[in-house]
């Protein structure tokens, strides 16, 4: 049975329609004209206890909007949403000790305190008694290498060790739901992994199930067996990241280095030509042909390096954006 | 019951750790919350308290008696609401099992035993300069007289919170906020005790909340006479309609949009700022 239930969810937000300058101030002022833009228009989708899914789109896709109100910050314009048996937008106390939202450009840890007042604060809130939170904090802080980190005031930590005490505040109440909101956002590749690395271990400790947002598409190879790819709020995919890349992309990525120079033209009769710089080549080969077609140009070419692999995820799905569907 | 005491007991004791960092800030708002004395040299000056029947020694006490009570009653709720708001700090709050309000209120608490030093200091100053100025309340009117502050602190609280619900609603509701400072200027006996005021106008004042919020516990607390039962009354009679409003407006606000609209400008630090120094 799913823990997140989503049937044709819509969000439809009134805003006011006026002309810059002058004129048109003076105009909104007396007669005022709206419109309404459609933030998330009729999205389904079910997740079942213990996935993780990753919710891809461009900025303004509706990717914040659709987890606000799978966490009852928003109410639907239309549709229904169910988490964990309850509806997100009645908010009630049950339904919130069940799930967390973290968006990685907010923060509710006490900025001028250490991250330890304000674990306590969320224990008292959530009913958990003084010594199970000192197990579960020195537990979450062990997974998220934290240490005296937690009693230096938050202010003073790095953003990398701001955002793994934000996640240890957010899990402390262990949350069966993990909606995560660009967790990522604005950390060191080194703090990214770290990040990626204890998603990972907590989900399979306690079988959380996470929907995630990034832009970074790290997080999601590393994270999401499962996307989901939301373009001006409709859902366009969903389905597995392997079958997507599958789908995406029907050529296979070959980079070649040649010991000697070569021209364009040297390449016509072979498949997609994507760059030449120097000695360094990169072609597009139909999956079907790889074989043949690596076999010409090794026997035509004296090549020093060969490297076959499939295009960057995030190349695909920029593409993908671009055309607004699935082709 | 022993969650909620809990809940009190960690909230208050981490906002008061929080304030202490600002005490510097806190001690400059105390500073500035000294518009009562600033009318008490106007009033001595001028001389009218004593045409209306007030010695020059009860219009001291009284004043110095505003100056402590809008000490202890100072409420910034609609301000830091707004932008908490507007900067998305609000939605950790909601999304736990909490009344958010419950955390304003113990910010507000904590912030007013943050004061409690520098109110002290500025007291002995004045006692030191004027010793005649300070009246010692008896305990029992003490008593009284905090008791009143605390009740007028829980009035302006609630009407701030119903103020705040309409954020929801209006894109500016720390101007409405604004708004009321002007008859709470007036009417509440800030600028003059309501002793001086023509009859019509003091039956008016004592009509509306604002006397119960500075004139009712400053007069308790300077010893002056009053009618203690029906200031009780009128407090809790006040605090009983508000408090079902703010009760019912509260999931309205939760239906609207996330947040209020994007035109609010001005952070909530100077509106903190300019409320403090106003109200």
């Amino acid at each position: 049975m799913p823990i997140v239930s989503v049937d044709q969810l819509s969000r439809t937000y009134r805003v006011a329609d006026r002309q810059s300058g002058l004129r048109g101030s003076v105009e909104h002022l007396l007669r005022r004209r709206h419109r309404d833009v459609v933030a998330v228009d009729g999205v389904s989708f079910a997740v079942e206890p213990g996935e993780i899914v990753g919710f891809l789109g461009p900025n303004g896709a509706g990717k914040t909007t659709t987890l606000k109100m799978l966490t009852g910050l928003i109410h639907p314009s239309a549709g229904s949403v169910q988490v964990a048996g309850w509806v997100p937008a009645r908010r009630q106390p049950r339904f919130l000790e069940q799930i967390t939202l973290v968006m990685g450009n907010k923060q509710q840890l006490i900025w001028d305190l250490p991250a330890l007042d304000s674990f306590r604060v969320n224990a008292a809130v959530y009913g958990i008694d003084d010594s199970e939170a000192k197990r579960r904090i020195h537990e979450l802080a062990d997974m998220l290498e934290l240490g005296e980190e937690l009693s230096r005031p938050v202010r003073k930590l790095s953003l990398g060790q701001r955002m793994k005490a934000e996640l240890l505040a957010a899990l402390l109440h262990r949350p069966a739901v993990l909606f995560l909101d660009e967790p990522t956002l604005g950390l060191d590749v080194n703090a990214q992994a770290r990040v990626r690395d204890f998603l990972a271990d907590y989900n399979r400790r306690y079988g959380a199930t996470v929907l995630l947002t990034s832009h970074y598409m790290g997080d999601i190879t590393a994270l999401c067996p499962r996307v989901l790819l939301i373009h001006q709020g409709r859902l366009f995919y969903d389905g597995s990241l392997e079958g997507l890349t599958t789908r995406l992309a029907p050529q296979r990525e070959v980079r070649l280095e040649l010991r000697h120079l070569a021209t364009a033209e040297e390449f016509q009769g072979y498949s997609e030509l994507e760059s030449l710089q120097g000695h360094q080549v990169r072609l597009l080969i139909p999956r079907e042909q790889l074989t043949q077609q690596v076999g010409e140009l090794l026997s035509r070419f004296d090549v020093l390096d060969l490297e076959v692999g499939d295009p960057p995820v995030e190349e695909l799905i920029g593409r993908l954006f671009r055309q607004g569907s699935v082709a | 019951m022993r969650r909620a005491l809990r809940i009190a007991r960690v909230l208050l004791a981490s906002q008061y750790a929080y304030m202490l960092e600002y005490r510097a800030e806190i001690a400059l708002w105390a500073l500035s919350g000294v518009l009562p004395l600033i009318m008490l040299g106007v009033w001595q000056g001028s001389g009218g308290a004593v045409a209306a029947g007030l010695s020059p020694q009860q219009l001291s006490h009284y004043f110095i008696a505003a100056f402590v009570v809008r000490q202890f009653t100072v409420v910034w709720l609609i301000h830091v609401f707004e932008e908490d708001a507007l900067q998305g700090k609000l939605s950790p709050y909601l999304l736990q099992p909490l009344q958010p309000l419950w955390r304003y209120l113990a910010a507000h608490i904590a912030e007013q035993a943050t004061r409690i030093p520098f109110v002290a200091l500025m007291l002995a100053v004045l006692a030191l300069l004027q010793p005649t100025a300070l009246a010692l309340p008896s305990p029992g009117a003490l008593l009284l007289g905090l008791l009143a502050v605390g009740a007028a602190f829980a009035l302006r609280f609630l009407l701030q919170t119903v103020v705040t619900m309409l954020c929801f609603w209006s894109e500016r509701a720390a101007a409405l906020d604004r708004l009321l400072l002007i008859p709470y200027l007036f009417l509440s006996g800030l600028v003059a005790p309501l002793d001086t005021f023509p009859a019509p106008v003091k039956s008016f004042a004592l009509a509306t909340p604002f006397p119960y919020m500075l004139s009712f516990p400053a007069q308790l607390l300077a010893g002056m006479p009053v009618n203690a039962a029906a200031g009780f009354g009128a407090l809790a009679a006040w605090c009983a309609l508000l408090a079902p409003i703010a009760w019912l407006l509260w999931p309205c606000r939760k239906r609207r949009v996330s947040r209020p609209s994007r035109r609010i400008r001005l952070t909530g630090l100077l509106q903190r700022a300019g409320a403090l120094m106003g109200g």
